[in-house]
């Protein structure tokens, strides 16, 4: 298990069946995405394998949200292709292309839950869109999602301006799941949490990764949640991507990655680990 | 087939087939229904489906539930499926369960809850709207003190946006009804001869009513549209409450600019509309009616009263001020969601111009006690 950083193995959770082996969920290959003179990736690419957890990091600009964007087929790169499940998604069709969406789920970094519609409703609306379903059955899928994120039954029938930040996250979480995709897109899974917050909810990524054998691919800034859910860690800099485990990642002398994982506030995540 | 059933004596033996996923959740949904709730014994094969997922599973155990919940013995050949284990550890985990439904009340209790709720939110509206109506006023009157809380720049733009932009509509809309008016005059007078005072008609009826009120009508709906979204997904993205917090008046900074704008702008639109109007008569006389622009202008200028055009051009401030003020009261209650502000946008619309038009009639009941 080389991807397996000591970390996750070490908390007593089970190893996860990712495995760099078998032929990779994504493949991004030398993507270049330009707008108008202004180069974000140039040549980047990066491997999402079954099962694992692939946190992307990165400065504001360094086009982590174009990166997860393209891989989501939500934006066509200037040159280079993008794999999933053996297809270039840049040469799909709109029909084709819609197929391969259904097959993945997403959450946003504010939610994006529909403000008219109850948590159930934004539950129920990918089911309800794609497949003839009778009333109840609707309501249990719904509810099975609130389970799986945690959320009460209560949550079902309320708007998700009456939810608080972190039910926001979990619902949005539980939508991501509707159509029981085997490959997760989280963008900023616990930003805007407290501390608490964040650490449940990176328990639940990681408790519905392991349960439901999930893809996870996410961009976050949370070092802990790098540190608790990640196998891998890819770094977005200087228009290159450099992908490791995290101690592969930590030991790079880039000044970039330094700063970012030995800086002051990051010393503060690496005190206890040291410890052990 | 998903599912094939085989009844031997108490045993009921279920075999599981196929894709049992979201993708074919009817069938599941149906297959699962035909599943007889009352059964003593219950044997699952699942040895030969391809794939199980977690919606698919879940229903499954739903139904099993219901089956041993009724004194039935459920058994699996061979292993539970993969995703049944993880849905009795969620289970485990614990969640709280639903809290109970208020008791369903009687529909007539339901209908004074309804009558009296209804009042309440009417009371509360009114009162909502006065107040709104008085702290427009309130910072007004502060305003004038300087120049600065005035916001001029922000005021040109809405001058610039609500009129400039709005000359075009409003010219067309304006000629082309007076085109029609003309056009039925013309058709109506020459039963008796009297097709000149067709120009009689058209410059009374453009400088009186019809310029302005469509004027209005046209600015309601793209202004009053305008400010009621504007300002409503400010609302929605909090900028309304980033204002209050540094101490910044909204209804200075984003009330008075629309309404001192639409108030200086809808008047300038009306002459626009009027003179359009005119012309448009005028193009129609010489066209249909043999009156040249020679015979038009003099026959205006005879036609009309002195007080023919203002008695037009002053209702234009006071429907601007109920434009602007309904659109921008009506951005301002906008909360949370993206339908209140659709809803919000649809009201301030509909009321500006229902309330133009009514205000327009008080001013017509208004001119003839007056002899105006």
């Amino acid at each position: 298990m080389p991807s397996q950083t000591p970390n996750r193995a070490s908390s007593g959770q089970q190893p996860v069946a990712s495995d760099q082996s078998a032929s990779p969920v994504i493949s991004v290959r030398n993507v270049v995405n330009r707008f108008g003179s202004q180069v974000v990736h140039d040549g980047v690419s990066l491997d999402v394998f079954p099962g694992e957890v692939l946190g992307i990091v990165g400065g504001s600009g360094s086009g982590k949200s174009v990166l997860l964007r393209t891989m989501l087929g939500l934006h066509r790169p200037s040159a280079g292709q993008v794999i999933i499940e053996g297809r270039d998604i840049t040469q799909m069709s709109a029909d084709e292309l819609l197929a391969v969406k259904r097959s993945y789920g997403v959450t946003f970094q504010h939610g994006a839950l529909f403000s008219s519609l109850t948590v159930a409703q934004n539950i129920q609306l990918p089911i309800n869109e794609f497949f003839d379903v009778s009333e109840t059955t609707l309501a249990a899928l719904a509810e099975l999602r609130l389970r799986m994120v945690g959320l009460s039954p209560d949550a079902g029938p309320k708007l998700p301006s009456q939810l608080s930040g972190g039910m926001i996250k979990r619902a949005a979480l539980a939508r991501a799941l509707a159509l029981d995709p085997t490959l997760l897109f989280l963008d900023e899974p616990t930003a805007g949490l407290d501390p608490i917050s964040a650490a449940e909810f990176d328990e639940l990524v990681l408790y519905l990764q392991r349960g439901l054998n999930l893809t996870v691919v996410m961009i976050t800034h949370d070092l802990d949640t790098l540190v608790t859910t990640c196998d891998r860690v890819a770094v977005l800099i200087d228009r290159k991507i450099v992908v490791d485990t995290l101690e592969g990642i930590m030991a790079n002398p880039h000044p970039w990655i330094q700063e970012y994982f030995h800086g002051p506030r990051a010393r503060a995540v690496q005190a206890p680990k040291e410890k052990q | 087939m998903l599912l094939e059933s085989q009844q031997t004596g108490d045993t009921l033996a279920l075999r599981l087939n196929g894709d049992w996923c979201i993708e074919n959740i009817g069938e599941v949904d149906a297959a699962l229904a035909g599943i007889d709730a009352g059964s003593r014994r219950v044997k699952i094969d699942c040895s030969r489906v391809n794939t199980l997922d977690l919606s698919c599973a879940w229903m499954l155990q739903r139904r099993l539930e219901a089956i041993r919940a009724a004194g039935g013995n459920v058994e699996f050949a061979g292993d539970e499926p993969r995703h049944f284990r993880f849905l009795v550890e969620m289970s485990e985990r614990g969640q709280g369960k639903p809290r109970k439904t208020e008791e369903e009340s009687t529909t007539l209790l339901h209908g004074v809850a309804w009558i009296g709720r209804r009042a309440v939110q009417q009371a509360t509206q009114t009162r909502d709207a006065v107040g709104f109506f008085g702290r427009v006023a309130a910072t007004m009157l502060r305003s004038m003190r300087s120049v600065r809380s005035l916001r001029l720049p922000s005021i040109t733009r809405h001058i610039y946006e609500t009129g400039i932009q709005a000359i075009p509509i409003v010219s067309l809309i304006a000629f082309l009804i007076s085109v029609i008016v003309a056009y039925l005059g013309a058709q109506q007078l020459s039963q008796f001869g009297a097709e000149i005072y067709t120009v009689d008609l058209v410059a009374i009826a453009v400088l009186r009513e019809m310029g302005v009120l469509l004027t209005a009508i046209i600015v309601a709906g793209r202004s009053g549209s305008a400010f009621a979204a504007e300002i409503g997904v400010m609302r929605l993205n909090e900028e309304v409450d980033a204002l209050q917090s540094m101490g910044v008046d909204p209804y200075e900074v984003l009330v008075l600019p629309r309404l001192i704008g639409l108030v200086i702008a809808l008047p300038l639109l009306t002459i626009i509309a009027d003179a359009m109007g005119l012309a448009g008569g005028a193009l129609l006389s010489s066209a249909l009616l043999d009156i040249s622009l020679t015979q038009f202008i003099p026959r205006v200028q005879a036609a009309l009263a002195p007080t023919t055009f203002w008695a037009g051009f002053i209702k234009a401030p006071v429907f601007a001020l109920l434009i602007a003020m309904v659109g921008t009261y009506r951005g301002l209650q906008v909360r949370d969601s993206s339908k209140e502000l659709g809803r919000l946008t649809t009201v301030a619309v509909v009321q500006s111009i229902f309330l133009v038009i009514f205000a327009d009639a008080i001013f017509a009941v208004v001119y003839v006690q007056l002899d105006f």
